[in-house]
């Protein structure tokens, strides 16, 4: 190994590239970057300013809080239904001058003064929902407006009745124990806070109204051509922001017990710099409560520390409006890009040499040399089948085979003409066996381990193994099941190709060749899955040896086959019985003379293991190239392959003409014929083997002869 | 067709009828105001629409263009306000003003960088980049809300100067107007924005330079600003900086909107801002005739200005299917 290659060997395997990409499939890289944000905001202005911490301090702050997050509550609820709402400033202040006149004017009861709150917020929020949600005007703009004739009302009120306020005596115990007091350390307006924001967090993510707004929010068109009452759900988002506001503004009536020109001043960019902050998307559909919370905090934090800070006028202003340029552009160019990102940044080549091979070339002198056998095999289904990946017959010569639709198809003996549909699965049929009691056991790509019952019930058996504690992509999730076999107690052993690609991107994981291949087994007994091995290169076909006491597993990416021991001395270990091979195995099944059957789904070439050895440049291929340029595994030439139980090669046959059986994924031998599958095929072949025991059956050499 | 009889009011669009209510006040406001027909008041009225227009043709191009810009009025107070402030602190007039140029032309490219190549909608790129504006120069470059022009200076000379009786800046405004004019109907970029703004992708697709062209139009309307600004502070003899927490900014978008100039892009020209300007001066002028206090007049406008959202939204109908998801 040369020091270059060294070098990239460890620069590639050691260094966990994989895990930059990992990350960010996760929905919560979402919520990371607010969340830093809240932690470096508060921990800046917590260790700038003396006493930021401390418990009156905080009481006081927290207090206005509360309002706020209110306010930023119904914002966030309008913004995730595909609007805004900027209004949200004159609503508050109306809502407090409503309570403040019913309660110091009229001398009406504080109860009173809340109800004449909230109607006011209701009325308004319910104009602004008629024309933005009825009558389809631009949010922004007709909030804006609303905005200002709301704030031009206050104004002339507050004007108006200054003085009368003033002078009125009302007092209410009510008044000042929601306006001072303290619950638990916590203020009330900070308790009424949480409640509404958990109660509108249930809502939103568990029930139908909820989900309607996030449906207009995610994609209106599609809400409305589903049958959801777009215009009305609009319009509730915007009285439900009205009664949020209104709950705010009667809560700084109850705090000042009064109202003046700058109540309810720059909330609404407060408001909404809070919650894109947060990250709350515009243009709906993206977004929590929780998010707009933590954009509340963010920016009552900011804007309290400067002015406490000493900064002038207009500083706030300053750094909201670089807030929200920053916040908006981030969600914008975030939410465009990270798919972007992700593709770029997914596949992480590792660093492999692969060992030397002997030739598989016709006429080279090896036991591995490919022939023209296989293009001689009949054809079974030709034009009716697509992919049938794996192949077997069941004790009365039906051949069963699965197909890129998602059924299994079933092949009627003698002459295999006539098919039907066995059973609708629904995702693309692997690996097949059949278990000691007739039962169709399938591995299903995506989906799971699956179990045909032989009145064709359906029925998952497993879908997931356990969590690993290092993994962060979610690996219990069975994301690649290939292909499975049965052990004379009933365990049924199957492999996961990998753990970081779904089954239809097989081309990718080879070239990014990373380990993530795993053997496990389900039990019937108590139905749990668990993982016996990982850690290989694209985990293939399993098949049980003839005695029941180990298993050959095929590890595609690295050529070998291993063989894991079930009973013996080395039960729970594996070993290498089969190395350097020149093809890719796949399916491994029985042959009726003691040996076994291995498929090639392809051939090595020297380019692709030359790019196995520079994972720079397989980068650089997958960031660059159409997927249709890649270098990949050669998937023109497969073959068949027999090999003994000590991994000696007996003999080689394919298709050279490339004709009929260009690739094969499986075969299964029975009654002296071999049924031949390729997942990229249009046909089964059925080949005649010579010396073949013609009377040898898979279901018998598993499960004994028909009782 | 009916020829004879009532007109066929379908003929009639936005700019149409605001004109023709803009003739009917004026002939109200003519027999029901003293001294309202009084040559004077007649050219305090345009006077008072001057800046105004001037803002308002900037605000139009962008319009047009499919874009708002919320930042104007902002650019307008703070540069010059700025500009003032580095006169009276003694620098030299050149080098403030290039100073100034310099920092405008920054916030349009801003401006216009952030729409159209960070695609992110127009009217939250110019919310924030007004707030920024107004927020920075006030902290950190004046030191007090109204800041006076020097004595003798040649903005309080302009604000003095008057041909025929008439204040210069009128005419600077028909200038201003005129030119604008020559510039969307006559030159090939002057009528890419309205391709740009009718439908950008297209626009896109047969080889207009969208983008570039789009950071032009922010470019345009701050200049503008500054022009107005200067205007406004020769007038005054200073500049208020509080005039960007005022509802000058909704009345620039009010005279647009009303004069016809569809918010959906694509449509309308000088000649729409002219008629919104006349009805809108002629509204200000009555009411102030008619001595309604300013809150009440704020209420007012606000009240026309939803109504003419109103309108626009029933006349230019968004569909259901073809509404640009994110489009607020």
């Amino acid at each position: 190994m040369s020091f270059r290659e060294r070098l990239q060997s460890w620069r590639y395997n050691l260094v966990p590239d994989h895990v930059v990409g990992e990350i960010l499939t996760k929905r919560w890289t979402d919520n990371a970057i607010p969340f830093l944000a809240l932690v470096v905001t508060l921990a800046t202005f917590g260790s700038i300013i003396p006493g930021f911490f401390k418990l009156t301090a905080l009481q006081e702050s927290t207090r206005q809080l509360g309002e706020f997050s209110m306010v930023v509550t119904g914002m966030t609820v309008v913004m995730l239904g595909g609007g805004i709402d900027l209004s949200v400033g004159s609503i508050f202040a109306l809502s407090c001058f409503s309570a403040v006149y019913v309660f110091f004017i009229l001398e009406q009861s504080i109860w009173l003064a809340l109800a004449a709150s909230v109607a006011t917020g209701l009325v308004f929020g319910a104009i602004n929902g008629y024309l933005v949600g009825y009558l389809r005007l631009r949010a922004f703009l007709t909030t804006l407006v609303t905005f200002i004739f709301g704030r031009a009302l206050f104004d002339i009120l507050v004007t108006t009745y200054a003085a009368d306020v003033q002078l009125s005596t009302a007092t209410s115990d009510v008044l000042d124990f929601i306006g001072d007091s303290t619950f638990w350390g916590l203020s009330v307006s900070v308790w009424l806070a949480i409640i509404l924001a958990i109660v509108t967090h249930i809502a939103l993510t568990r029930s139908r109204p909820g989900w309607h707004v996030l449906a207009v929010g995610g994609s209106r068109r599609s809400a409305h051509n589903a049958g959801i009452r777009v215009r009305r759900t609009v319009f509730m988002t915007y009285v439900f922001s009205g009664f949020c506001a209104s709950i705010g503004g009667f809560l700084i009536a109850c705090r000042l017990s009064g109202a003046g020109p700058g109540t309810g001043l720059n909330l609404e960019i407060m408001a909404l710099t809070a919650a894109v902050v947060g990250g709350v998307s515009l243009g709906g559909g993206r977004g929590s409560v929780i998010k707009g919370l933590m954009g509340a905090i963010i920016v009552l934090t900011m804007t309290n520390g400067l002015i406490r800070m000493g900064y002038g006028t207009g500083t706030n202003q300053m750094v909201l409006g670089i807030m929200l340029a920053v916040a908006v552009t981030i969600d914008i160019r975030w939410l465009k890009n990270r798919h972007k990102v992700l593709n770029e940044v997914y596949v992480a080549p590792v660093y492999l040499k692969m060992g030397k091979t002997q030739s598989a070339a016709p006429g080279s002198g090896t036991s591995y040399e490919l022939d023209n056998r296989l293009s001689a095999a009949d054809h079974i289904g030709l034009g009716e089948l697509e992919g049938p990946e794996d192949v077997i017959l069941d004790r009365d010569d039906n051949l069963y085979c699965g197909t890129r639709h998602g059924e299994i198809v079933r092949f009627f003996a003698p002459d295999y003409v006539k098919s039907e549909v066995f059973a609708h699965i629904g995702g693309f049929p692997l690996g097949l066996a059949f278990d000691k009691s007739g039962n169709l056991i399938s591995c299903v790509g995506a989906m799971g381990l699956y179990s045909v019952s032989p009145d064709r019930e359906v029925k998952r058996l497993s879908a997931e193994t356990s969590r690993s504690w290092t993994s962060i992509v979610d690996d219990a999730r069975l994301r690649d099941p290939n292909d499975c076999d049965i052990a004379p107690d009933g365990r049924i052993y199957f492999t996961d190709s990998t753990k970081r690609y779904d089954a239809h991107d097989w081309a990718l994981d080879s070239i990014e060749n990373r380990a993530t291949g795993r053997l496990l087994v389900y039990d019937p007994k108590d139905g749990s899955t668990r993982t016996l091995l990982d850690g290989y290169r694209y985990t293939n076909g399993v098949c049980m040896a003839h005695d029941g006491k180990s298993l050959f597993f095929a590890e595609s990416w690295a050529c070998r086959v291993h063989r894991y021991w079930l009973e013996g001395p080395k039960a729970g270990t594996a070993e290498c019985v089969i190395r350097d091979m020149p093809g890719y195995p796949d399916n491994i099944n029985r042959a009726s003379d003691g040996n076994y059957w291995m498929a090639w789904l392809g051939m090595r070439t020297p380019s692709f293991d030359l790019s196995l050895r520079h994972p720079d440049m397989r980068k650089r291929m997958t960031r660059r190239l159409p997927q249709d340029e890649w270098l990949f595994p050669n998937i023109n030439t497969g073959g068949v392959v027999k090999f003994t139980e000590k991994g000696g090669i007996v003999e080689a046959m394919g298709d050279l003409s490339g004709g009929a059986h260009p690739m094969v994924t499986s075969m299964r031998e029975h009654k002296g014929y071999l049924f031949v599958g390729g997942i990229l095929n249009n046909r089964i072949g059925r080949y005649k083997v010579a010396g073949a025991d013609p009377n040898w059956t898979s279901p018998a050499s598993y499960w004994g002869a028909k009782s | 067709m009916n020829t004879i009889g009532w007109p066929n009011f379908r003929s009639l669009n936005q700019e149409g009828i605001v004109f023709a209510i803009a003739v009917v006040l004026f002939v109200a406001a003519a027999i029901g105001l003293p001294g309202f027909v009084d040559p004077n008041n007649l050219v305090a009225i345009v006077r008072s629409v001057s800046v105004l227009g001037i803002l308002a043709l900037g605000m139009a191009v962008v319009i047009i263009g499919r874009g708002i810009d919320l930042s104007a009025v902002a650019i307008m107070a703070m540069s010059v306000a700025w500009y003032l402030q580095l006169l009276n602190s003694g620098m030299p007039d050149g080098l403030a003003f290039a100073y100034v140029l310099a920092g405008v032309l920054a916030i349009g490219l801003l401006n216009g960088f952030l729409v159209a190549y960070a695609d992110v909608p127009a009217i939250f790129v110019t919310l924030a980049t007004g707030s920024f504006v107004f927020g920075y120069v006030r902290s950190q470059l004046i030191t007090q809300d109204a800041v006076p022009v020097p004595q003798g200076h040649w903005v309080e000379l302009l604000g003095g100067l008057r041909f025929l009786d008439i204040p210069i800046e009128v005419f600077i405004f028909v200038g201003l107007a005129f030119l604008f004019f020559l510039f969307l109907r006559y030159t090939k970029w002057g009528r890419y924005i309205y391709f740009a703004g009718d439908n950008p992708v297209a626009a896109r697709n047969i080889g207009i330079p969208v983008r570039p062209m789009l950071m032009l139009r922010y470019v345009l309307s701050a200049f503008v600003a500054l022009i107005a600004g200067l205007l406004t502070a020769a007038s005054l003899h200073s500049i208020n900086t509080r005039i960007v927490n005022s509802t000058l900014l909704y009345d620039i978008v009010l005279v647009a909107v009303i004069g016809g100039i569809g918010l959906s892009g694509g449509r309308g020209g000088v000649r729409n801002v002219l008629v919104g300007a006349a009805l809108i001066g002629i509204l200000l002028n009555a009411m102030t005739i008619i001595d309604i206090p300013l809150l009440y007049q704020n209420l007012i406008k606000a009240a026309i200005l939803l109504g003419a959202i109103i309108v626009d939204g029933i006349i230019n109908p968004r569909d259901e299917q073809t509404a640009q998801q994110g489009d607020i």
